[in-house]
């Protein structure tokens, strides 16, 4: 093989330039494989954010928007379901458990959920993992409050503290519920779900603190003590979504249609894996657009290659005729440059794919924390290797261009270069 | 006399169809061993005969054969491997590939020519012992040079690293176009000296390419270009 040895020393010789194309190969691979990866997981992650519950039942409104509010915690419920509904389809033969959900309250800008102690038993995310404590455990009391992982992290909160409620869901919400401050009686393991920044109380905790209030103000002078609440009757009255699940999977089609034509409330029963595929989809495009932007930065890696050695060609017009003198082929002159153009592209590939790995170290624990999002870091999947495969067919297609105008340069110009 | 080096038939040749005619050459005989110097202005059609015997170039008419092979007839390929076989060519100036080593440059022939390359490892032992044994005779201090980039050395150097790489493999034509024309006159003698006996020992046939008729005097003998080509002056 006269040329690999030729390629290699010549690139040597370009090395500053030369490793400047390969860096910019590398950043682009890096990039799209990291989009790939982050796309992947955060798939992975969305889809675990609920489990084992076979249906998710809310006021009338959309299946998204039912799962947005009710699962993600993110926007608001237009209406309540009425409590009565709720016994009357909880009781049904063939739902196993339910759990109410009720939204509305924040304690500094995480959301308050109420609801009851079945949410510890029977809520699961991931692969049907359940919720576990890290410590304390599940509220006892009135005012008791668990806190998820993220919470207690971010807040700084322990077992024992005083937390107090904002009505609303400001983050600096001005009307407090501070006459009734609920104690932190549990924190849970971290799941990387939304489940991590929620507040949890229970249901009647919730009814506690609005017993005096109406339409979103305390009503004047009409103010009830945390204890003379405590005697008073505290079911809920309405609250947001509740989550059901079932006996045997074989009925929830049955069931979701009875939820759906329930003649005393308009009812709206979604099956989360539905309505988790519905809300992806409506992320495609940006999904498909970050890997459009991304691939086309891998493009521009390469032009960086392409102007690169075009710009060579000319002062290397005189190394070429020498070859030729020496008994070069014109072919050879062609596969010199589509060897340098490969051995560039292979090297931007294997230290992008370096890079990829370092950046993944770095920002796996920053990456969980901020988003909650646990990027696991595995060997490189079959489509992370024809990805790069393909970079590198590019990378050779690229090297055609120049090899190409060198070819025919050599053949005009045979053994000396004429000006 | 020996054997035919080069016989050239009928030749003519233009670089592109609607060119006019450059060379026109009824005949042009080199003999085995002989040292001939070819003497023409630029101009008078020099780069397009050294293409044709390279087999770079092909004459629209007439044949053109070194050591008996009709290169005429041969595919481009071929003239390609014939030509790394059996011909080294060293130039006026800019020799020397920028990136590769003294020896590599000197090697360089040995890369394409599978003959040459066994021949030099032969007579030298190995390719890089073969490199400095030419450079040596060449009288290039090798050890005080090897490690130099090539673009570092003096024209003189330059041109004598050529003139290794041309002989190294012992190619049986060896031709040199204008190679002393950079270097000044004392140079230009002892450049000629240690290339003719190089080209003795190896008992190769060179043909030396020139306008300079002050060198002529060292040859067997003179062919004038224009005198021998009636295509005419330009090109």
């Amino acid at each position: 093989m006269p040329l690999l040895s030729l390629s290699l020393m010549s690139l040597r010789n370009r090395w500053i330039t030369g490793s400047l194309t390969v860096f910019a190969i590398a950043v682009s691979v890096t990039l799209l494989l990291g989009v790939e990866k982050v796309r992947t997981e955060a798939k992975a992650s969305f889809a675990n954010t609920i489990s084992g519950t076979d249906l998710i039942v809310g006021a009338r409104s959309g299946a998204i928007q039912l799962l947005l509010y009710s699962v993600f915690r993110i926007g608001n419920a237009t209406n309540n379901i009425s409590w009565e509904s709720y016994r009357d389809i909880a009781g049904l033969p063939q739902v196993a458990w339910t759990i109410p959900l009720s939204l509305g309250d924040a304690h500094r800008g995480y959301r308050v959920l109420g609801t009851n102690r079945d949410y510890f038993r029977h809520y699961r995310f991931a692969n049907k993992r359940r919720l576990a404590f890290s410590a304390g455990g599940p509220f006892e009391d009135l005012f008791d409050a668990v806190l998820g992982a993220d919470v207690a992290k971010a807040l700084g909160y322990e077992l024992g503290d005083a937390i107090v409620v904002a009505h609303g869901l400001g983050r600096a919400g001005f009307s407090k519920h501070d006459d009734k401050p609920f104690r932190v009686a549990g924190i849970l393991a971290k799941t990387g779900t939304p489940v991590d920044r929620t507040v949890h109380v229970s249901l009647e905790g919730i009814e506690a603190i609005h017993v005096d209030w109406r339409g979103g103000a305390r009503v004047p002078g009409k103010g009830v003590t945390a204890d003379e609440v405590r005697r008073m009757n505290l079911e809920p009255k309405a609250f947001t979504a509740f989550l059901v699940g079932l006996k045997s999977r074989l009925s929830v089609f049955a069931l979701q249609r009875h939820v759906n034509e329930y003649r005393d409330e308009p009812l709206l029963a979604v099956l989360p894996g539905v309505a988790l595929q519905e809300l992806w989809g409506l992320m495609g495009t940006a999904e498909t657009a970050l890997t459009a932007i991304s691939a086309f930065v891998v493009v521009t890696g390469l032009l960086g290659m392409l102007t690169m050695l075009l710009a060579t060609l000319n002062e290397r017009r005189r190394e070429m005729a020498i070859l030729r003198s020496v008994g070069a082929r014109p072919v050879h002159v062609f596969g010199l440059f589509v060897i340098e153009a490969t051995i560039l592209t292979a090297l931007g590939t294997v230290f992008g794919l370096a890079l990829l790995y370092v950046s993944l170290l770095i920002a796996q624990p920053i990456v969980d924390t901020r988003f909650g999002l646990y990027i696991t870091i595995g060997l490189p999947t079959a489509r992370d290797l024809l990805v790069l495969g393909l970079v590198v067919g590019a990378g050779v297609l690229v090297g055609a261009v120049p090899a190409y105008r060198a070819y025919r340069q050599s053949l005009a110009d045979g053994m000396m270069v004429r000006t | 006399m020996g054997q035919a080096m080069v016989r050239m038939r009928d030749i003519r040749f233009r670089w592109r169809p609607r060119d006019p005619l450059v060379l026109d050459i009824p005949v042009l005989d080199v003999e085995e061993g002989e040292r001939v110097f070819i003497k023409g202005p630029s101009g008078s059609g020099k780069t397009s005969l050294l293409n044709l015997l390279g087999g770079v170039a092909v004459p629209e008419a007439g044949a053109i054969s070194i050591r008996g092979t009709e290169i005429t007839g041969l595919r481009g390929s071929r003239r390609d491997a014939f030509r790394a076989d059996h011909v080294g060519f060293i130039f006026q100036m800019f020799n020397l590939v920028p990136y590769l080593s003294l020896i590599d440059n000197v090697v360089l022939p040995c890369r394409f020519s599978r003959s040459r390359c066994s021949r030099a490892v032969e007579r030298g032992g190995t390719l890089d012992g073969e490199a400095r044994r030419i450079l040596g005779h060449l009288e290039l201090d090798v050890d005080a040079l090897v490690s130099r980039p090539v673009t570092r050395l003096s024209m003189g150097q330059q041109q004598r690293v050529a003139a290794a790489r041309a002989l190294i493999g012992a190619p049986e034509l060896v031709i040199a176009d204008e190679p002393t024309s950079s270097l000044d006159a004392d140079m230009r003698r002892s450049f000629l000296r240690l290339l003719f006996r190089e080209i003795e020992e190896a008992g190769a046939t060179l043909l030396f390419v020139s306008h300079d008729a002050s060198l002529e005097d060292a040859f067997d003998h003179t062919v004038a270009l224009a005198a021998i080509n009636r295509a005419g002056m330009d090109g």
